[in-house]
């Protein structure tokens, strides 16, 4: 069942037929029992040769086409071919794994998050968004922005040409929806790494050094999170002009509060451990005992309140593309698809669901991977 | 005598809180020598573990170590040193182990990466060095197959094994002194007594001079060549170990001796000191140890005694006074004062 349990390297010798297995990806781990492992090596390697085989001309036109995102999806397919293949013949022929190594709090919470069948589906959504947004020129015929014969192809219902359907410039949705998970994912990723770095410093400076410190950054915390978050950031993108960079800048430099807080709170019970005091009696500064000994401690939660925050960002990032303040049509967004189809919701509900469904989707993918994280990181199962 | 390698002159550390001046060491002065064991004895809540951290400049606000205080490591004046120069001096000439071994070691690098930090921090090695010398370091405090070790986590270690990696990670830059608070006192007696060994061996072996901090006095009559007893922040009686547990002078130290239970002695109960050590913020006028003593007389509730005698010293008035030397432990006089 799990295959945790039970570990390639413990099984007895498959001999020659298992490393010849292990030249199709995934087969070997599948025969050695691994199924998941197995499942989403073979999947991974089928759905990357499917989509050269579907649209080899497309992939054939990056050498021609000369834009980056066709090199972008080009590198994406090579190296996720690569890898599977590479993942499943290492397990057969790679030098036996290092039993002596230790296991460290990180292997012990995969282990965990691994039980967590749900958590790993969020895991798959997620990987397959990512890798789809990479993807995305071989994955469609049609161009985001391309407005053909309006008449003839103005709110087309979904069908096999057109998936998702058309909008009311005849344009692909499937399409839309597909270069807009861009925006949404890259807003989600660099505006959760800006907060999360900014907020996991303050917060462990504050909590570390305390007294003044800590007073005068965590009142600046309150005074930031007691703005309602809405009409702060439509303040201050109204203010500017309203851009992919904006929007990310002033995502990032919005959310760490919360991220701050939790730093704080994990710090101060941290800077009371041994350990710290050990260090200090070790003779190391400040910094070198707040990056090294007191930062990587608090990651676990970090990590569950980033991934959350993910799910969080994109929310807001689409309801700010909705009411026009994040990203300027024609570049699409999940949020300004939605607000396009808003008008003709009856007429043509395709244009405003498909994208909706798509936000549903991926906020309950981060969701669930972080409330995986979080029972896997769990201070309690710390041994 | 050599001359003293640490030399720990009127150390007052006071804490300065909204409730007031909580005055935790009190004046408390010892010097140790180059491969000498000093053990500092004393109930909970006496100043053992805050006189240490002083020595180290551990101290956090609100905690202060007072002006007239003196620390001296050979020359050097470490109460003077400015915080660059005591980072020097951490984890590099005096080092410190804990109480808890469970706690002391960061969870979440390997055990070889921990003892290599001090390595890296004061003789800036390189990795490949630092790695070297750290398994070096577990071989020495007898952790077998220390190649393997180095790699392993905090919790894959037990209790004793963790202390003995404290003890590496103390040990590996050579220190002349090693403070080890109450170093044993959370392990199993059998490892406790593997532990005890190794100190000592290791002590002999490097030449260093230790600070064993205990309320435990098997374990430091086991271990020191002289111990100071420490009561409410002071010291209240110091000699060489034979005669302070052969001969104790002071009456809280011979209540100590006598609340602790020996092999092949019966006794029907166990004496007890009675009542607890006093707030630190309020020590009682006299000496600090009458309330509880047995002897108290009228001088010793007005007149605090000073640390009579030199090497061998006693800070109580009985000094003076043997003839008073009369009472029982078990009818205390406690009584008499509520």
């Amino acid at each position: 069942m799990n295959e945790a349990s039970g570990r390639a390297e413990d099984r007895a010798d498959g001999g020659r037929a298992l490393t010849a297995a292990a030249f199709i990806p995934g087969l070997a781990h599948l025969l050695r029992g691994r199924r998941t492992a197995g499942l989403s090596l073979l999947g991974l390697a089928l759905a990357m040769l499917a989509v050269l085989a579907f649209s080899f001309d497309r992939v054939a036109s990056t050498f021609t086409a000369g834009r980056v995102d066709y090199w972008v999806a080009m590198l994406t397919l090579a190296g996720t071919l690569a890898a599977a293949w590479g993942v499943s013949l290492r397990g057969e022929w790679g030098r036996p794994r290092q039993r002596a190594k230790g296991t460290s709090q990180w292997a012990v919470a995969w282990r965990e998050f691994n039980k967590n069948r749900v958590a790993v589906l969020g895991l798959f959504l997620m990987f397959g968004l990512y890798l789809a947004t990479l993807l995305a020129p071989y994955l469609t015929s049609y161009e985001p922005n391309a407005i053909g014969d309006i008449a003839a192809t103005r709110h087309l219902p979904p069908s096999l040409d057109h998936l998702m359907g058309t909008d009311k410039f005849g344009r692909d949705v499937f399409t839309r929806v597909l270069y807009g998970a861009r925006i949404s994912l890259s807003i989600g990723f660099v505006g959760v790494s800006i907060s999360v770095t900014l907020g996991t410093v303050v917060g462990a400076v504050s909590g570390y050094f305390g007294g003044v410190v800590d007073t005068l950054l965590m009142r600046f915390v309150d005074m930031l999170i007691s703005f309602p978050r809405l009409v702060l950031l439509i303040t201050v993108i109204a203010l500017f002009e309203p851009s992919i960079f904006t929007v990310i800048v002033v995502l990032g430099l919005t959310l760490w509060p919360a991220t701050a807080r939790i730093v704080r709170g994990e710090v101060l019970s941290l800077r009371e451990r041994e350990f710290v005091e050990a260090a200090r009696a070790l003779g190391l500064g400040s910094p070198r005992i707040i990056f090294r000994h007191i930062v990587p401690n608090v990651l676990g939660p970090v990590i569950v309140a980033a991934t959350l925050g993910l799910g969080n960002i994109i929310l807001i990032e689409a309801g700010l593309s909705f009411l026009g303040l994040s990203v300027q049509p024609p570049t699409p967004s999940w949020g300004n698809i939605i607000d396009g189809g808003r008008e003709y919701l009856v007429q043509a509900w395709w244009v405003s669901t498909f994208p909706g469904l798509a936000i549903v989707v991926t906020v309950v993918a981060f969701n669930l991977i972080g409330d995986g994280l979080r029972d896997a990181l769990d201070p309690r199962l710390r041994i | 005598m050599s001359a003293p390698l640490l030399r720990v002159e009127n150390l007052r550390t006071y804490f300065h809180t909204a409730e007031g001046v909580v005055r935790a060491v009190d004046g408390v002065s010892f010097t140790l020598g180059p491969g000498e064991t000093l053990g500092i004895v004393g109930e909970s809540g006496c100043g053992k573990t805050v006189a240490c951290l002083s020595i180290l400049r551990l101290i956090d606000p609100p905690g202060r170590i007072e002006p007239d205080s003196r620390i001296s490591l050979r020359d050097h004046d470490l109460t003077a040193a400015s915080e660059e120069e005591m980072r020097s001096v951490r984890g590099n000439e005096i080092s410190m182990i804990f109480q808890e071994p469970m706690t002391s070691l960061n969870p979440v690098w390997t055990i070889g990466d921990q003892i290599a930090e001090a390595l890296r921090t004061h003789r800036s090695a390189r990795p490949a060095e630092a790695r070297r010398r750290a398994a070096e370091m577990l071989r020495l405090v007898g952790i077998p197959n220390p190649e393997q070790r180095l790699d392993e986590y905090p919790h894959q270690f037990s209790g004793g094994m963790r202390q003995r990696a404290m003890i590496a990670m103390a040990l590996a830059c050579d220190p002349s002194v090693l403070i080890a608070d109450e170093p044993t006192t959370a392990l199993d007696v059998t490892i406790q007594a593997e532990i005890l060994d190794l100190l000592a061996g290791l002590q002999e072996q490097l030449g260093m001079g230790l600070i064993f901090v205990s309320h435990d006095l098997g374990v430091v009559a086991q271990i020191a060549d002289r111990v100071i007893v420490m009561y409410a922040g002071q010291v209240v009686e110091s000699g060489t170990a034979d005669e302070l547990f052969s001969r104790p002078r002071h009456p809280y130290s011979e209540g100590l001796l006598r609340a602790t239970p020996r092999v092949g002695r019966r006794m029907r109960r166990l004496s007890v000191i009675p009542g607890s050590v006093a707030s630190p913020k309020r020590w009682p006028p006299g000496c600090r140890f009458h309330p509880r003593c047995p002897y108290a007389w009228s001088r010793c509730r007005e007149e605090a005694p000073p640390l009579l005698g030199e090497a061998r010293a006693s800070r109580c008035w009985l000094e003076e006074e043997p003839a008073r030397r009369t009472g029982d432990w078990d009818e205390p006089a406690l009584a008499e004062d509520r």
